[in-house]
């Protein structure tokens, strides 16, 4: 365990998975500052119109897309999610959250030539679908995994 | 079972001759078959596993249960098979010693045949004798050791370390020793365990913050000039089952992936035989044996399963990994001897044995140690708190006496509607007309978080509490489920379909013959609540309390769910 590292950043409070992000070139300031906020796609109620908003309707299951999620969620508010994309020319890598009451998560904008990999953390109102969009070249792919999300307890 | 003063005579004789120093006075009445404890060796490279002591120092009774159902793929399969499908299965012969230990077959009876069961003692004995004829044999040690009795929860674990050491105990992981906490976790780790040479590994443990790895994953070891590597496989989900105030900055889960990247390294740095030693839970390890290449056993606990025999398994690349269970509460030492050939494993003979306390003199040093761990407690333990005439035990998918009698002190001394009990599967056996003390009651509530709660519910977060938890049982994907048994529920009857979907299992949900509305609040009891901040008295004060008032405890009333949609030829369920 590397106690230094972890001294340091814990000044840098909650705004520092977006700051690492942002830090390691992966994100546009302006995805992350929201100057052109989709509105409509990330109010939207369900996984449909979540995609609509983005133009990213129709995406195809890809095995080129791989998603590192568990199986349970250890605490819902809180759920690391890994997204790596081989497709090349990846551009936007998009997060939803089926079951939650407004699915759209997030919307990573990636410029060229970064690599298409992001690291964050989610909240998860309910067990259900975690979904990977990838956008590349003009064209969607797709992959899910269902994470649970349980009341805890009863175990052993 | 009678037996002639001949044929006892035969016995002491045989069990004699196998070189187990016998004590007479403690030799009721039962019939081990001759050498049944010789456990002759059978290849270079030999490991002993215990899992799952549940802190049980002393000899004790433990009922295997008679519902353990596997659904969709795990249906009829080991290690869900009870009674008669289980002896069936492996070719025991009803009315013997293994039939006793290995299922709930004529408890009552058998128990007082054969005696008690496990203590660390007896268990220290054994382990001595088998290890004896098995030069630089390991003793791993599966977890779920620290915890489940007063003196554990009262010597802050302190008792089960020093036995462990004591025990011989080589390399351990772990599931309810998080709820000692990080500090007092890393404590032993970092102290007891440094200085004694006990090595704890957890390659699925992990700081929340970068990922680092917060303890070993693997160990490498030589036997008899083989180098093995064994690596640890913390229970997935401590911080989910078990309060996660108790280690809040560490991550758990699975994680095959990183498995497989710490069984390569060691097969890269010469390891011939690679062990896992797992709290998965038998379904979960199962799962696990078929995704990751280049293991040759999986060593697992957490089921708290009796498997007679290991569950070989294919592996992606079309090898073959070992799956064990072995029980719990220090009932069964398991022994696997590899004969490992030209860098890899050629054959092995596995016997997972009981540890009949009657037939195995205690070890002197292991006792004096037990004696003087209890002696500040004995008179707190030894406190008779009612007398039982039924037969209490706990095991079981949905609900086991003990629980039951659990759920009518709390609804009774709360003014509840309804009561919840965690489906926890550790916790010893009362025979009927034995007393029910301090002790026995503390061997089914010891936790470090026994806070008893009264709470308004609606009808509709009951179900949905009972759904989540009965997936957590039934998932038809092992990788989604927790372990554990079913909530234990006092008060409401229900239906249950462990086939069908999450949120479609529960139904038919009656209270005092009156369907349990959606919308109504019920006041419903509990103990063991996972969040932090909660309060209210330790569970043990209530139940004391009900137990001391009531003197005799007469007609428990076991409160069992109607079972559907279940083949009534599955192996996992046998009606008593």
């Amino acid at each position: 365990m590397n106690q230094q590292r972890r001294q340091i950043l814990k000044g840098v409070g909650t705004a520092a998975m977006v700051a690492v992000a942002a830090g390691a070139g992966l994100l546009k300031p302006g995805a992350v500052f929201a100057a052109d906020w989709n509105k409509a796609a990330f109010d939207a109620k369900d996984v449909a119109g979540a995609l609509s908003g983005l133009a990213a309707s129709g995406a195809a299951d890809s095995d080129q897309i791989e998603l590192d999620a568990p199986t349970i969620a250890e605490n819902g508010s809180r759920v690391p999610v890994k997204v790596t994309s081989k497709i090349p020319g990846t551009d936007h890598i998009i997060l939803l959250a089926e079951k939650n009451g407004t699915p759209l998560l997030a919307d990573f904008t990636l410029m060229n030539g970064t690599d298409s990999f992001i690291s964050t953390a989610v909240k998860l109102g309910a067990t259900g679908n975690v979904r990977v969009v990838v956008k590349a070249g003009g064209k969607v792919y797709t992959l899910a995994k269902e994470v649970k999300v349980t009341l805890g307890g009863c175990g052993g | 079972m009678s037996m002639s003063r001949r044929e006892f005579l035969q016995v002491l004789a045989a069990a004699a001759a196998s070189g187990l120093v016998l004590d007479s006075r403690s030799v009721l009445a039962g019939n081990l078959p001759a050498h049944y404890y010789d456990a002759p060796p059978a290849g270079n490279v030999s490991f002993l596993h215990i899992t799952d002591v549940h802190a049980q120092l002393q000899p004790i009774w433990f009922r295997e249960p008679n519902i353990n159902l596997g659904i969709g793929s795990m249906a009829g399969q080991p290690p869900h098979l009870v009674g008669e499908y289980f002896l069936k299965h492996y070719g025991i012969k009803p009315g013997t010693a293994d039939a006793h230990a290995f299922t709930y077959l004529n408890f009552e009876q058998a128990a007082k045949v054969y005696g008690k069961v496990g203590g660390f003692a007896h268990l220290k004995t054994l382990v001595d004798q088998v290890r004896g004829h098995r030069p630089g044999a390991l003793l791993l040690d599966g977890g779920d050791t620290w915890q489940g009795s007063g003196t554990s929860l009262w010597t802050n674990a302190q008792d089960m370390v020093d036995a462990c050491i004591q025990l011989g105990v080589n390399v351990m992981t772990s599931h309810w020793e998080c709820t000692f906490g990080a500090d007092r976790m890393s404590e032993i780790i970092n102290k007891d365990f440094k200085n004694a040479g006990v090595d704890f590994v957890a390659q699925n443990i992990v700081t929340n913050d970068f990922g680092d790895q917060v303890f070993k994953p693997y160990v490498m070891k030589e036997i008899n000039g083989v180098p093995v590597a064994i690596i640890g496989q913390a229970f997935p989900y401590s911080t989910i089952a078990n309060p996660r105030y108790m280690v809040p900055d560490w991550s758990f889960g699975i994680r095959d992936d990183s498995m497989q990247k710490w069984v390569d390294e060691a097969r890269g740095k010469g390891a011939q035989v690679v062990i896992v030693l797992s709290h998965n839970g038998m379904d979960v390890d199962l799962k696990m044996a078929s995704r990751v290449n280049g293991v040759d056993a999986i060593f697992g606990g957490h089921t708290h399963d009796g498997v007679y025999q290991p569950v070989p398994v294919k592996t992606p690349n079309g090898g073959t990994c070992l799956v064990t269970n072995a029980g719990s509460n220090g009932k069964f030492l398991g022994v696997m001897d590899f004969d490992v050939k030209n860098g890899k494993v050629a054959g092995w003979k596995y016997r997972l044995l009981p540890v009949f306390s009657n037939f195995i003199k205690p070890d002197a040093k292991m006792d004096a140690l037990i004696k003087k761990i209890r002696a500040p407690y004995e008179s707190k333990l030894n406190e008779v708190l009612a007398i039982s005439d039924d037969f209490l035990y706990r095991r079981g998918n949905f609900n086991g006496t003990w629980d039951q009698l659990i759920l009518d002190a709390l609804m009774a001394v709360k003014g509840a509607d309804a009561g919840f009990s965690p489906g926890f599967r550790w916790g010893t056996t009362i025979l009927p007309g034995e007393p029910i003390t301090m002790e026995r009651l503390m061997d089914q509530t010891a936790i470090t978080y026994p806070y008893s709660t009264l709470t308004a519910m609606k009808g509709e977060q009951i179900k949905g509490i009972m759904e989540d938890v009965c997936d957590n049982l039934f998932n038809p994907d092992p990788y989604y489920q927790q372990g554990g048994d079913m909530v234990r529920v006092g008060g409401i009857q229900y239906t249950v379909a462990p086939n069908s979907s999450m949120g479609k299992r529960i139904s038919d949900m009656t209270l005092n013959g009156k369907a349990i509305e959606a919308d109504k609040t019920y006041k419903v009891a509990g103990w063991a609540p996972v969040a932090e901040g909660a309060s209210g008295a330790p569970i043990w004060d209530v139940v004391a309390e009900y137990l001391r008032a009531k003197k005799t405890i007469k007609g428990v009333k076991l409160n069992q769910p109607k079972i559907v949609g279940v083949d009534k030829n599955n192996p996992g369920i046998a009606k008593l």
